[in-house]
């Protein structure tokens, strides 16, 4: 079999070896090469793709093979494809030369590699870990690895977090959290300030890690579903659908086009009362009470639709491994239909409310800018990233359950928090013009959940969510249980980019700027 | 937009409108549960009853619905509960999540933090005993290892009228 384009043009000019070229799925590849040659296609492949690091994580297969394996995903944008760049690493003394000097973007996966499983990435400036705290977790314990065993108890590690200083006259730190005065997750934020401008904050995270990843260890397709759910629970549709499409690859399920549409529609209506949360939110923190409450009356209203249509606020419960649960029947159908120019119209109001107000418009406009080249360099991610002029939307680059729904990406350029509102009130129009077009589709299609075979086999699932891309993993043994799942969240990279948005504004409008991104806590910690 | 802004301070706008979404009225059952709950919390709260939250790693489903309470259709304040920003003016501490290890002494400096007498609430599944992550590497397995528990509210996530319910059934056996 011949190498795809971009491949066979990086060859003729540079001198790799290939050690094994596969292509399970027509938008997967996998090329695994000798680990000279790693870090030089994998900075090759970033810049020819444009695509930062989507995914790098290890897998423990030293009971077949003896080795770990490496791999680092990339997209191929056009082709619609990932490319899965993959390396064995021995198991004494494990290492691999570090990606992060040339793709920053690899930098955050790197430590993950590191404290998960040991294995050193040589010439990291940057080894601190991320979600194994230094107080509570001693140095030597790898959960991911398969021979992994629990420290002793009480062990008191006492090691420190080096928290990065800013150091000079007139500077001060503020420390905030892990505890909030608001009903939000727990995060630490440091604050380095000289007067009133903000010059350096460092987010420190990982208080919500709960071992999503060993925990999903083990189990079958079946099981894992509803720990998805449990991952993020704004997100619970998107991460199980993440989840379900990875699988039903491995299992070679055709999901029935009924199911492929009420699961555009679900993700529709996640979309759209998280929107509305995060619009009420912005106007929360500036103080503008009156829209706040108004949207979280939409928010409330959309919840209590999600209920009457599938008998979950959340949407939990739905997914299966080869279609959905919940079928949307004729009085349902209905009932949508009924509601959801309501809130439409609520919609508008809330938006017109908020866009004419001056004192409100004057606190977001130029608020939190994040640059577009920033956006690039650390692989930011979803609706953050198309709020600074990247108008990446997964749900046009591998369509799935969007085949043959039209819609728009909206993108802004200005990436700043006006700009974030701004894409969240255009998304919520373009869903429920999706959610409209879904209806419509569903009169004519009939069919039920397939019955899925299992079968053994590694793939990767990806959904827009409402924040952005969920990615998901997952390799399936014989037995049909869960090999090593790697769960990658749109928050993992985009918490980066709120530390570089709020730089140079004020502490006061930090909530405001970290509300316009709204990133999830468990979502990143896992 | 900017003609709108303008149009906007002319003529003052709306300062409030009403609300299109039909079949939103809190229901009648919270009504009475309601009215039950803030005659208990006035005979014994000395009128309110306010409580500080703190998530040890719920996946946040809980903590929008603890948010959902205090909209303006359940709207929980007017029964006399109130969700504080500080454990110094909390009568309980409602906490969600299967406690990670990192949380842990979060957790139980919260608790000392609150003036006596003082009690705690659990929320949602994973709150009681650690829930699908009781056999992670990384949870203490419940609150109840932590801080003492005297209430637990199932669900996951408990919906605002379980929350009111179970609310108002604890504090009538005072």
């Amino acid at each position: 079999m011949g190498y795809p384009k971009f491949l066979e043009e990086i060859l003729n000019t540079e001198k790799i070896n290939i050690l094994e070229f596969r292509q399970p799925y027509l938008d997967e590849m996998y090329i695994k090469v000798e680990e000279k040659d790693f870090g030089k296609l994998c900075h090759l492949l970033h810049k020819r793709l444009n695509s930062a690091v989507k995914m790098f994580f290890a897998e423990d297969l030293r009971t077949e093979s003896k080795k770990y394996t490496l791999y680092c995903v990339f997209l191929n944008e056009q082709k619609r494809s990932w490319v899965i760049m993959q390396q064995d690493i021995s198991s004494d003394n494990p290492h691999f030369s570090s990606l992060a000097k040339d793709i920053h973007s690899a930098s955050l996966f790197e430590r993950e590699i590191r404290e998960m499983f040991g294995i050193e990435p040589q010439g990291n400036p940057d080894l601190r870990r991320l979600r194994l705290h230094d107080e509570v977790w001693p140095q030597g314990f790898y959960p991911l690895r398969k021979d992994f065993t629990h420290p002793p108890e009480n062990s008191s590690p006492n090691l420190q977090y080096k928290f990065n200083r800013v150091e000079g006259e007139g500077i001060f730190e503020v420390p905030v959290g892990p505890v909030h005065a608001g009903i939000i997750g727990p995060g630490h934020f440091r604050f380095s300030v000289a007067g009133e401008p903000i010059i350096n904050l460092e987010i420190r995270l990982g208080w919500t890690h709960r071992g999503v990843e060993k925990i999903l260890e083990g189990k079958t397709a079946f099981e894992a579903v509803k720990i998805f759910e449990c991952i993020c629970g704004d997100t619970a549709f998107g991460y199980s659908l993440a989840f379900c499409q990875s699988a039903e690859k491995i299992f070679c399920a055709n999901v029935p086009l009924r199911s492929q549409l009420l699961r555009a529609l679900y993700l529709e209506l996640e979309r759209m009362y998280n929107h509305a949360n995060d619009i009420g939110g912005i106007a929360l923190d500036v103080g503008f009470s009156f829209p706040a409450q108004f949207a979280s009356l939409i928010k409330e209203a959309i919840l209590q639709l999600n209920e009457k249509l599938c008998g979950s606020r959340y949407l939990k419960g739905i997914n299966v491994v080869g279609g959905v649960r919940e079928d949307i029947d004729k009085t349902r159908q209905e009932l949508i239909r009924q509601v959801l120019p309501k809130i439409k119209k609520d919609f508008l109001a809330l938006e017109e409310m908020l866009f004419s107000s001056v004192s409100f418009m004057d606190r977001v406009d130029s608020t939190g800018i994040l640059r577009a080249k920033t956006t690039r360099d650390l692989g930011i991610t979803g609706l953050a990233a198309r709020s600074s002029g990247i108008g990446l939307d997964m749900r046009k680059v591998l369509p799935g359950i969007y085949d043959g729904l039209s819609f728009k990406v909206i993108k802004e350029q200005a990436g700043d928090v006006a700009a974030r509102l701004k894409v969240r009130c255009n998304e919520v129009r373009e869903s429920i013009n999706i959610i409209k077009h879904c209806l419509e589709r569903l009169n004519t299609s009939l069919s039920a959940i397939e019955q899925v075979q299992c079968k053994e086999g590694f793939a990767i699932g990806c959904v827009e969510a409402w924040r952005g891309p969920v990615r998901v993993w997952v390799r399936i043994n014989a037995q049909g249980k869960i090999e090593r799942c790697k769960i990658v969240g749109p928050s993992f990279h985009n918490w980066e980019g709120l530390s570089f948005a709020v730089l140079g504004n004020i502490i006061p409008d930090f909530p405001l700027c970290n509300k316009s991104f709204d990133l999830s806590y468990p979502g990143n910690d896992l | 937009m900017s003609l709108n802004i303008l149009k906007n301070s002319i003529r003052k706008g709306n300062v409030t409108i009403p609300l299109d979404t039909s079949g939103l009225v809190c229901p009648p059952e919270i009504e009475k549960m309601g009215r039950g709950l803030k005659k208990s919390i006035h005979a014994k709260f000395g009128r309110s009853f306010h409580i500080r939250e703190v998530d040890t790693g719920s996946c946040g489903a809980c903590e929008s619905e603890i948010i959902a309470c205090s909209n303006p259709m359940y709207d929980i304040q007017r029964f006399g509960i109130d969700f504080v920003a500080s454990p110094r003016h909390a009568d309980a501490l409602l906490v969600t999540g299967p406690v990670s290890k990192n949380m842990a002494l979060a957790l139980k400096k919260t608790y000392e933090a609150m003036p006596e007498p003082k009690f705690v609430i659990t929320m949602g599944e994973c709150a009681s005993l650690g829930g699908m992550f009781k056999d992670s590497y990384y949870t203490c397995k419940g609150v109840q290892n932590i801080v003492p528990v005297s209430l637990h509210i199932p669900g996951c996530p408990p919906s605002p009228s379980q929350i009111i319910t179970h609310l108002l059934l604890f504090i009538q056996r005072f």
